[in-house]
């Protein structure tokens, strides 16, 4: 918190000072934090993060919120595992797997919610809240759970119940709306501006999104303190995408590692792709689009990061690549059937992504590849369902013998 | 003081050349604030402020939808997966 220097916009550079705004009053830009970077050198050091708790707040050096064990649900410090089977099979000598999938909601979101939660109880907030339809209900639930703190979730009303039951669990408030997707996002816009909660995704979105940067940070130190030639990471709203790099940027810039060269490569459904869609045509507007993915977890068809996720591809001279619904799936299964590692929609559009740059010849065969894998299988089963088909046999050790070929 | 709302405009191809927003202000009692603007090939963009009675900004933006222009959320979708 020490080196959190002001609020600015990422449009005109106007400055704000530090508190719960997210939007330039000027040009309506959004807001980001700055850093002091020189304090931050000072202190920041290999040995320092390695000394650190083994959480995202390893890094709290380079982080806009102090750590606070009151609100820790341990949210990140995640595997990065040496991929073997996945790899041979696309063909690339050095594949790692960034496994998010295991933070203590299951998601990558545990990470912004972490940050956002610890900043909003330093800003003087005792609640917390958020509109969503999965994975950061289930984060912001969590939090508030363990800190004590009171939650509020708006959903909207025609949510299958299953679907927020990974947050219901933690029996925030819920609240169901009736009306359309437009209709729940302008009443939150309302209730944000009314209400001295914290919403994480709006008042304090600049503080949120920069807990992404941890995902960047983690890689590099995983891989013995430098960064990958390939990211290769899904994209809902863009902020995710664009703070992984950001996070490598900023270890290069205080010296932590060197050179990165890392080229992002930002992977959506075909159902829901409006980044990789303006990548494709050559421009840096985003036409949104009404999402209609199975890969329910990246449905954002008006992104708020869309433009700054074009900017990070092209500063990383990196790429987007969209893969088709029926990919989906199969993607989750490759990774299942190879790794060991169960993931959602995302991860599955992650993997086919991938794939598709294999074949592309984006990423070559001796450059080595992080790819990041955000939310849990388990939280999208039904995307799956159908590898559910037991051989139905007599319980006898001769039909057991006959059913899978085999002869005692 | 009067609500405002602030809104996005994405206008597609013929869209770019009319001028919805000047019509908007001329039709309706609302009162617009262009802050940002961004027009290329195909596909154009404008955020601006709107003021007004709620439901005179609210007919004002079924009149700019109706017309196949996009309207959202100044900075995006609030609903997150």
């Amino acid at each position: 918190m020490a080196n959190t220097a002001a609020l600015r916009c990422k449009e005109c550079s106007r400055e704000y000072p530090v508190g719960a705004f997210n939007v330039c009053d000027f040009c309506f830009g959004p807001l980001e934090v700055v850093y002091d970077m020189d304090a931050i050198a000072q202190v920041a050091s290999r040995e320092r993060i390695k000394s650190g708790p083994l959480s995202l707040w390893r890094y709290a050096d380079f982080l806009p919120a102090d750590y606070n064990p009151n609100i820790d649900i341990n949210a990140g410090f995640t595997p990065l595992i040496r991929s073997n089977g996945l790899a041979k099979k696309l063909g690339l000598d050095e594949l790692w797997i960034k496994n998010d999938s295991v933070n203590p909601s299951y998601s990558f979101k545990d990470r912004v919610v972490a940050v956002a939660t610890a900043k909003a109880l330093e800003l003087g907030f005792d609640t917390i809240a958020c509109a969503s339809t999965g994975n950061l209900a289930c984060s912001v639930a969590a939090h508030a759970a363990r800190a004590g703190i009171k939650a509020y979730v708006f959903i909207p009303s025609d949510l299958e119940k299953g679907k927020v039951l990974g947050a219901a669990i933690y029996n925030p408030t819920m609240i169901a709306i009736d009306g359309s997707y437009d209709d729940v996002n302008r009443l939150c816009s309302e209730l944000a501006d009314q209400y001295p909660w914290a919403f994480v995704n709006i008042n304090v979105r600049p503080f949120y999104a920069d807990g992404s940067k941890t995902l960047g940070f983690e890689v590099a130190e995983q891989l013995g303190w430098k960064a990958p030639m390939h990211a290769v990471a899904p994209s809902a709203s863009g902020a995710m995408f664009t703070k992984i790099y950001q996070g490598l940027k900023e270890f290069e810039q205080v010296g932590i590692i060197d050179n990165v060269e890392t080229k992002m490569h930002c992977a959506q459904a075909r159902g829901c792709a409006p980044i990789a869609t303006a990548y494709e045509e050559g421009r840096l507007v985003i036409r949104p689009v009404k999402p209609a993915t199975i890969a329910k977890s990246l449905g954002i068809g008006n992104p708020a990061d869309g433009y700054y996720a074009l900017k990070t591809i092209e500063a990383s001279a990196g790429s987007a690549v969209i893969a088709e619904e029926a990919e989906v799936a199969d993607g989750i299964k490759l990774l299942a059937e190879t790794e060991g590692i169960f993931t959602e929609g995302a991860g599955g559009v992650a993997i086919a992504g991938l794939k598709r740059l294999v074949e592309r010849g984006e990423i070559k065969k001796n450059e080595s590849t992080v790819v990041y894998i955000t939310g849990n299988g388990l939280k999208t089963t039904e995307i799956v369902e159908d590898v559910v088909n037991p051989i139905h046999i007599n319980p006898t050790v001769s039909a057991f013998e006959e059913s899978v070929g085999l002869k005692a | 003081m009067s609500p405002l709302k602030r809104v996005r405009f994405t206008f597609l191809d013929r869209l770019i050349k009319e001028p919805v927003i000047y019509r908007m202000g001329h039709d309706y009692n609302v009162i617009t604030n262009i802050r940002r603007a961004d027009v290329q090939e195909g596909v154009g963009w404008v955020i601006l402020e709107i003021e007004g009675d709620v439901s005179e900004i609210e007919r004002s933006l079924e009149w700019v939808r109706s017309l196949g222009v996009r309207v959202d959320p100044a900075l995006g979708d609030l609903v997150e997966p």
